[in-house]
Formats: C-alpha cells, sequence, structure tokens
C-alpha cells in the first residue's frame, strides 16, 4: 500500500511525528467548536456518542479482539454500568452520590458482572460462549424491565430520569460555561471529558495489546492449547479479560447515563451489542486503530443516512422507504459485503496475517 | 394437578414448534460449524408469507384445508428460495474465512431479513383471520383445541419423517458423511455442496412450516417474531446436543415444557414476587446450565474441543 508506505517514513522521522501529534491535538481540541459551525449542534452530540462508542469499542475489542472470546451480549456491562450510576445519582432512589465516586464504582459494578460472566462460561469456546453472552445480555434487559415491582428499583420499562449531571464542587457540566472568549455549552464540556476517557481508553489498549498479559490474550486467541502448554493460566487469563471489557464498558455506562439523564432498557437491546460488535469487526478486530475508526464510522454512517428521507423526498417526490428502515438495512447490506470482501476488516491487524491460516479458519475445512 | 396438566399440554404444542425451528439450527450447526443466525427470521418470513396468502385465499373463499395446505407450500418455496441464496451468496464464500466472518453476515442476513419484512409487512402486529372455529378437547384434565393436536401431531411427523430420511436415504448418507468430515466426503464421491445446499432445503421448509405453525398458535405475525424464536430453538438444539437431530427434538419438546412449567408456577413458588413476565429468561437460564454442566448437550456424542 503506496498511503501506508508514505505515512511510515513520516512517522519514522521524529520531527514529523511531533509535528503530526500536534496538528491531531488541535483538531481534536477545536473539533466541538468546528463541527458545530459547519455541521450545527447536532453533531457535537454526535461526537459525543461516538467518543463514548469509542470506549464500548475499546473494551469489546480486549474480549474479542485480543483474547478471542466471542461476546454478543457486551451492551450489558454498558446498562450495568448506567444502572448504577443512574440509580446512585437520581431522585430514584434519592442517592445523590459525586461522581467521581461513581464512575470508579460503576466500572466496578460492571468487572465483576464480567466475572460472574466469565466464571460459569470459561469453558465454552467460540459460537457456544457468542449465545451464552447473548442470552447473559438478554437476562439483564429482561431484569431491567421488571425490577419496578414489588419493589421498584429499576422504574421497569418508563427508566429513570433526573439523572444528575456531571458536577464537581460548584461545577456543573449541564449548564453553559465561558472560558477564554469561547462558550461552552454542555455537549462541549461533555465532549472534552469524553475525549479524555477515550484518550486514556486507547493510551491503555495499546499499552495492554503490547504487554505480558495482551501476549497471553493473543496466544489464547490463537492456540489455547499451545497458550496453556506455554504456562498461562489460561482461566484467569481469560476471566481478567472480561473484567477488564466489562470496565471499559461499566465507565462508558456511567458516562451515558450523566451524559443522556435519562435511561431505560430500550438503550440496551441486542442490536446494541451486535452493534458494537460490528464497530470492532469493521475497523479491524485486534487493531486499536481500525476499532477507533469502526466506531466512528458506525457512530456516524447511521446519523448521516438519516439524510435518506429528504433525499428521497426530492428525488422520488415522496418517501417510499422508511428512513430508520432504511438505515437498517444499509447497514445489514454493508455486514455482509464487508465481510465478503474483506473479512478481516478495514484495518486488520498485522499480527493476525502472521497466524498460519489453518488456526483461524472454520471448522468446516477439516 | 389440573394446572400442571394443562401446562404439560401446552409446553408439549410449543415445544414441537421449538423442535421444527431446532432441526433447521442443528444440521446446518453439525455440517457447517455455523450457528444460522438468520435461520428464526426465516421462520418469520414463512410465517407472515403464510398469513398473507391465508388472507387472500380466505377473502377469496376458499375452503379452509385448501388455503392452509396452499399457504403452507407458498411459504415453503419462498423460504427454500431464501435459504438456498443466503447460503450461496452470504456463506458458502467465507467457508474457508476466520470464523467470525460467517457468524457476522449471518447476523448482517438476520438484520436485512427483519427490515425487508417490516417495509412489505409494516411493523405493527399482523392478525392471522381464524380459519376454523376451533374445538376443544379435554385430555386428562388439560383442555386443548384440536388446532393445538393437529399442531403436535404434524410436528411429530415431519421430525419422524426427517429421522428416518437421514437415517435411510441415499441423500441422508450423504449428509451425515459431510458432517463427519466433509474433505473425505468429498473424496469418496459427495457433492458437498450440493449436500449443504440440501441441508439449507430441508432446514427452510421445515422453518417455513413451523413458521405457519407458530401463526396459527398465537394467530398473530410480526416481523421480529423471528428473534426470540430463532433464540429458544437454538437453546432446544444446544439442549438436546447440537449437530444431532434427534436430540434437537428432544431439546424443543423438553424446553417448551421446561418453559410452560415454570412460567405457570414462578408466581406461587416465589410468593408473587416473579411473575410470568420472566417468562423468556427460563430458556437463556436452561442454556446456561446445560452449557456449564453438560456442554455437549442430553445426546451428544462428541463434545470436542468446541465445547
Amino acid at each position: 500500500m503506496n498511503f501506508s508506505a508514505t505515512f511510515g517514513t513520516l512517522s519514522s522521522n521524529p520531527h514529523w511525528r511531533r509535528m503530526a501529534w500536534i496538528v491531531i491535538a488541535l483538531i481534536l481540541l477545536a473539533a466541538p467548536f468546528l463541527i458545530e459551525a459547519t455541521l450545527g449542534r447536532s453533531w457535537v452530540r454526535i461526537t459525543d456518542v461516538a467518543l463514548l462508542f469509542i470506549m464500548l469499542a475499546l473494551g469489546l475489542n480486549i474480549v474479542v479482539g485480543f483474547a478471542g472470546l466471542l461476546d454478543l451480549g457486551y451492551i450489558a456491562f454498558f446498562a450495568v454500568g448506567a444502572y448504577s450510576y443512574a440509580l446512585l445519582a437520581s431522585p430514584q432512589l434519592g442517592i445523590h452520590w459525586p461522581f467521581l465516586l461513581l464512575l470508579p464504582l460503576g466500572a466496578a459494578v460492571a468487572a465483576l458482572f464480567g466475572i460472574l460472566l466469565g466464571a460459569p462460561t470459561l469453558r465454552l469456546r467460540g459460537d457456544y460462549l457468542a449465545i451464552v453472552t447473548l442470552g447473559f445480555g438478554e437476562i439483564i434487559r429482561v431484569f431491567l424491565n421488571n425490577l419496578n415491582r414489588p419493589v421498584n428499583i429499576t422504574n421497569g420499562p418508563q427508566g429513570i430520569t433526573l439523572i444528575d449531571p456531571l458536577q464537581m464542587g460548584g461545577f456543573s457540566l449541564s449548564q453553559s460555561h465561558s472560558f477564554a472568549g469561547l462558550t461552552f455549552s454542555p455537549v462541549h464540556s461533555y465532549y472534552f471529558v469524553f475525549l479524555v476517557c477515550a484518550v486514556l481508553s486507547i493510551i491503555i489498549s495499546l499499552r495492554l495489546e503490547n504487554s505480558r498479559v495482551g501476549r497471553a490474550w493473543m496466544a489464547i486467541r490463537d492456540d489455547e492449547l499451545a497458550a496453556s502448554a506455554m504456562g498461562i493460566n489460561t482461566r484467569n487469563v481469560k476471566l481478567l479479560a472480561f473484567a477488564m471489557g466489562a470496565t471499559f464498558g461499566g465507565l462508558a455506562g456511567a458516562l451515558f447515563a450523566s451524559f443522556q439523564g435519562f435511561i431505560s432498557p430500550e438503550s440496551f437491546h441486542l442490536i446494541d451489542s451486535i452493534m458494537v460488535l460490528c464497530m470492532v469487526v469493521l475497523g479491524g478486530m485486534g487493531n486499536v486503530a481500525g476499532v477507533v475508526l469502526g466506531a466512528v464510522l458506525l457512530t456516524a454512517l447511521p446519523e448521516a443516512l438519516r439524510y435518506i428521507g429528504p433525499l428521497q423526498q426530492s428525488w422520488f417526490g415522496e418517501i417510499l422507504v422508511e428512513p430508520s428502515d432504511a438505515r437498517m438495512l444499509l447497514f445489514g447490506l454493508a455486514l455482509v459485503l464487508m465481510m465478503l470482501l474483506r473479512p478481516s476488516g478495514i484495518l486488520p491487524p498485522r499480527r493476525r496475517r502472521m497466524a498460519p491460516p489453518s488456526l483461524v479458519t472454520n471448522r468446516a475445512t477439516g | 394437578m389440573e394446572i400442571f396438566a394443562q401446562q404439560l399440554v401446552n409446553g408439549l404444542v410449543l415445544g414441537s414448534i421449538y423442535a421444527l425451528v431446532a432441526l433447521g439450527y442443528t444440521m446446518v450447526y453439525g455440517i457447517l460449524g455455523l450457528i444460522n443466525f438468520a435461520h428464526g427470521d426465516i421462520t418469520m418470513i414463512g410465517a407472515l408469507v403464510s398469513i398473507t396468502v391465508v388472507q387472500l385465499l380466505a377473502a377469496a373463499g376458499m375452503p379452509a384445508a385448501v388455503t392452509l395446505v396452499l399457504a403452507g407450500g407458498v411459504a415453503m418455496v419462498v423460504c427454500v428460495i431464501l435459504g438456498v441464496s443466503i447460503e450461496r451468496v452470504a456463506y458458502r464464500p467465507l467457508r474457508r474465512a476466520p470464523r467470525l466472518a460467517p457468524l457476522i453476515t449471518a447476523i448482517g442476513i438476520s438484520i436485512l431479513l427483519q427490515y425487508s419484512a417490516a417495509l412489505i409487512w409494516g411493523k405493527q402486529y399482523i392478525a392471522m383471520p381464524e380459519l376454523i372455529e376451533p374445538t376443544r378437547i379435554s385430555i386428562a384434565g388439560a383442555q386443548l383445541t384440536d388446532l393445538q393436536a393437529a399442531i403436535f401431531l404434524l410436528a411429530c411427523l415431519i421430525m419422524a419423517g426427517l429421522l428416518w430420511f437421514i437415517k435411510t436415504s441415499r441423500m441422508g448418507r450423504a449428509m451425515r458423511a459431510t458432517e463427519q468430515n466433509p474433505d473425505v466426503a468429498g473424496l469418496m464421491g459427495v457433492n458437498t455442496n450440493t449436500v449443504i445446499a440440501f441441508t439449507f432445503v430441508l432446514g427452510s421448509a421445515i422453518g417455513a412450516i413451523a413458521g405457519l405453525m407458530v401463526v396459527l398458535y398465537y394467530g398473530l405475525g410480526h416481523y421480529f417474531m423471528g428473534f426470540m424464536l430463532g433464540l429458544k430453538a437454538f437453546t432446544a438444539a444446544v439442549l438436546g446436543g447440537i449437530g444431532n437431530v434427534a436430540g434437537a427434538v428432544l431439546g424443543g419438546l423438553l424446553l417448551g415444557v421446561i418453559e410452560s412449567l415454570a412460567s405457570g408456577y414462578i408466581g406461587d413458588l416465589t410468593g408473587g414476587v416473579l411473575g410470568s413476565n420472566y417468562r423468556d429468561i427460563f430458556a437463556f437460564l436452561v442454556l446456561v446450565l446445560v452449557l456449564v454442566l453438560k456442554p455437549s448437550g442430553l445426546m451428544g456424542q462428541h463434545s470436542g474441543d468446541r465445547a
């Protein structure tokens, strides 16, 4: 690839590299204002959501991409994080704890659920694990939907409203602030909080990838038997992957709850798990850059496809296909085509290519 | 005791439908090692197509028996065409791809089928016209309609027929050979591509009949109905030992009974704390328990390294 070769020479030059990082940082800092000026306020909100999804996708990438454990119920950890935050910072139970306490708490509760799910399912591999995790995700949702009686905990399908925004001392993210001549409305403030979290997630993911644990995960992914023969404690290492992935999900969930101010079980459907999985797979499983790209693309794509409605109006004079349905149709089509044309994703991980094909192929070959 | 008998009968009827759908999962999994995520949605298409046919024919004043046979026939043709094309387009090119790739295309196809159905039939529930006034039969204190009895008997007939077919026919032997080892079966002169396509034909046709039965049983169809049905059928297949056709039958019937009894008694057992709105989680609890305690399922011979 010509592009990657050019990029390679550029990135090997330390001076250019530093310049590139500074430019990227400046773009990221100015992004919400640039986006608001060009595309409007709603796209700043979409950018915020994209940052959350980057965290989610990176968390799932640890489980699926690094450790090779297919998890189809990942959104459950997002839900657990969101509900932990919402219950302890809303009028629902009348508790209002500070978010600095609740963020780690949400992450910890999600990690606990990750271990709860992981422990009984560790012996399973591949498709079986996928179905059990899928069932786990549905069980969590069914409980969230029904835990409104006999004691009202989750408020059932109506969800929890009036969740506290992020605030520290007198500084609340739900109000607009002026700083250095710029007005920071809530979507802007949240952007910067989420940006910090997303960047931290990226750094942690990259560090994990090259760590002892990361190598152990990949060894298990490529050949569990060989990995355990090499002295890897596969049980503990796999549990760690589940817990670590769930932590990312829980953290993102807590942030989501504070950002939205309202959550209901409707936000945590199987289709959302699949969406996050698609971000990972589409971008390139196991490759952090690919996963980030996948998360951004798949958050932006459905939003961009909202313009299908007006487009149809101007082309055919009427709306032939409901825009939300058209989005899902195109989405399904994209999944199929993507897998047929580029089964390893847009940016496939380099390490994957070195694995002998026999280890990663389908069972039907023999 | 009466409640018990009633729930048992309900469970058996529902379970026979689960079993029919589970056959489609288990046959494809046995041969390709792939969870055909779209199978539940093929059943959904079968259900909605048969509702449409019944609506059209009932309006034309056809006799009920002819209407039902025609509805089943049309649904089968549509589902078989769908199933075979899905295999050809989405699964066959990926047979030697990384394991997750065909699973993702299967999810993509499932989404495509659901929203195509939403486009064609809309997102509201569609009612199945009532063709025959059901007569009530009473067996050992349990009430059931003749329709439910017919569903159960037909399902049993289809399952027995399939078992016999796989056991005795030439194609059945080829299917079993391909399941054991596709490469060697190919060397022995079995055209594995034909066998795999034929498996999809069988699975989709049976799925279509199951779809017709579901709408006859519940009287309603919906574009999203294939999802839960598919999950439960898959659970049934795993419960019986995935890849094992007789296991799918046993698993389906058992799951239906477990679900009926559990949702019938959960209110009493927990003193009203948990109600029958928890119905859908029993299937998953069963699934998790089976996979943890006996991953090869009730009738699975080999679990190998995949379990």
